[in-house]
């Protein structure tokens, strides 16, 4: 029987990880991520957690820490925000192209400027063609089971890539939700050990680590690289498939589709928004309104297959973007689902809308209104903004 | 894709072998056993390490060498030619 609490998502992610035993963590504290290193750090001090925690001086250090513990065969953790994956761009890059498979929750905190420090995922949205994995969760649950699942498919031998966990900053990291925690004993036996083969500091196996390399080897570990995001699209699938049947739940792997099964229009998101958009396509719903939702659980490797299935029969689409993509002058995301879109050959009516940056609240009103212009939805692709009245 | 490696991620299982420098080499030093004097000035001064010793004789590997003559120029005997290479 598992357990449960009333907790952070904060905690939830420094409890899910810790329930993965990480022989290293290295963080450095920024908000809002700094609990996750405050309980990572109690842990520790309690004696609950047997990990090397350290509390390096920049997030530089802490992904060129456990990028080094990760060389030497180590299980690592780290987590930060915004500036702090800013700082940390180069070992971040580098992390992937060794093909190491460390765990970092990106607690999603807009970008710089204007000063901010609320939620947004500008920060790891950014990032997103620096080879990582990158999973978007929606509620304190998700995350708790996310931590432990990251190091399931990281780790696999298809795979053997570096991961993010990311949450949207202060409306999952400072929300308190009931939580069930799993068993140790359980996620002992569903994670097994970290043996790397690929990349190893041994001094019994001696191996040249990241020589200077030409284009024509280099080009073959980008090939390799791809083809390793490509696989885990179905280690994620599965990955899900076999923690449900230990655990109970499931996220639906890739995407999760909403009352998509007779939807003539969808609503698309990522993230903590997506359950004020739930509660919108109901909403709609009980007003004859034939509306689905699909929400986008992970970005890289992006989900194509699954996304030409799920928009398959909808007459319109709308996507719901929590950053922007400047030079596009839409959010990411919506550039995204229509590239994926292009090669089914469906070319029906589409609207963008960019809301909720910088922390700002996207409400149950504001995603009425969006449905309300899906359902109604011409050839006009100019952006909507989602903003207070 | 062709693949030259058998490895996913960069590394050498057995060394740095990843840049071919002999294939730069447009001359070759060629060292004369009868006019070396065996003081070793070439292996110390080769930077990419392509001359060796054994059993007193200073030989010179061309898997490695650029061919940038600094062995040649040195060589205080001049026991050592740099030879053009023949276009293949």
């Amino acid at each position: 029987m598992q357990s449960f609490d009333v907790m952070n998502g904060n905690r939830a992610a420094a409890i899910g990880a810790s329930l993965a035993k990480p022989d290293v963590i290295a963080a450095y504290p920024i908000t809002p991520q700094t609990p996750v290193v405050e309980y990572l750090t109690q842990f520790v001090a309690d004696g609950v957690l047997e990990s090397a925690m350290s509390e390096v001086e920049s997030e530089l250090t802490a992904m060129s820490m456990v990028t080094g513990a990760s060389l030497a065969g180590a299980r690592t953790f780290t987590a930060t925000s915004s500036q702090g994956l800013a700082l940390m761009y180069e070992p971040y890059f580098r992390a992937s192209t060794l093909r190491l498979p460390i765990v970092m929750a990106i607690v999603n905190r807009e970008m710089i400027s204007p000063q901010t420090v609320w939620g947004g995922p500008q920060d790891s949205i950014s990032v997103r063609d620096s080879g990582w994995l990158q999973i978007y969760v929606e509620d304190n649950q998700e995350i708790m089971d996310m931590m432990i699942q990251a190091y399931k498919i990281a780790e696999n031998e298809g795979v053997l890539l570096p991961i993010n966990i990311c949450y949207d900053g202060f409306y999952l990291s400072h929300m308190t939700e009931k939580v069930f925690i799993p068993e140790q004993e359980k996620v002992d036996a569903f994670l097994g050990r970290y043996q790397p083969n690929h990349i190893i500091l041994d001094p019994s196996r001696p191996m040249a680590v990241d020589p200077l390399t030409n284009g024509e080897l280099l080009m073959n570990y980008r090939y390799l690289h791809l083809e390793a995001q490509q696989n885990a699209l179905q280690v994620i699938e599965e990955t899900d498939k076999e923690f449900e049947s230990l655990f109970g739940r499931s996220y639906g792997g890739l995407i999760e589709s909403y009352r998509m099964e007779d939807a003539e229009y969808a609503i698309i998101t990522m993230g903590s928004m997506t359950g004020a958009a739930k509660e919108a396509v109901d909403f709609a719903r009980q007003n004859g309104k034939s509306i689905g939702l699909v929400k986008l659980r992970v970005l890289r490797p992006f989900p194509k297959s699954k996304i030409i299935e799920a928009l398959s029969k909808v007459k319109a689409f709308g996507v719901v973007d929590r950053n922007v993509s400047f030079g596009w002058n839409t959010g990411v995301i919506y550039q995204e689902i229509k590239s994926a879109l292009y090669e089914s050959g469906q070319f029906m009516p589409s609207i963008p809308f960019i809301g909720g940056l910088g922390g700002e609240d996207l409400t149950l009103d504001m995603m009425i209104e969006a449905i309300e212009t899906i359902c109604h939805a011409s050839e006009s692709k100019e952006t909507i903004w989602l903003t207070r009245e | 894709m062709k693949f030259k490696t058998k490895y996913i991620a960069p590394v050498g299982g057995d060394g740095i072998h990843t840049i071919n420098t002999g294939d730069w080499r447009i001359k070759k030093p060629v060292l004369s056993q009868e006019k070396c004097v065996k003081c070793g000035y070439c292996l110390l001064h080769c930077p990419v390490n392509a001359i060796s010793k054994k059993d007193g004789q200073f030989t010179i590997s061309y898997s490695y060498c650029k061919g940038c003559g600094i062995c040649a120029h040195g060589c205080p005997p001049d026991a050592i030619e740099m030879v053009p290479e023949v276009e293949k």
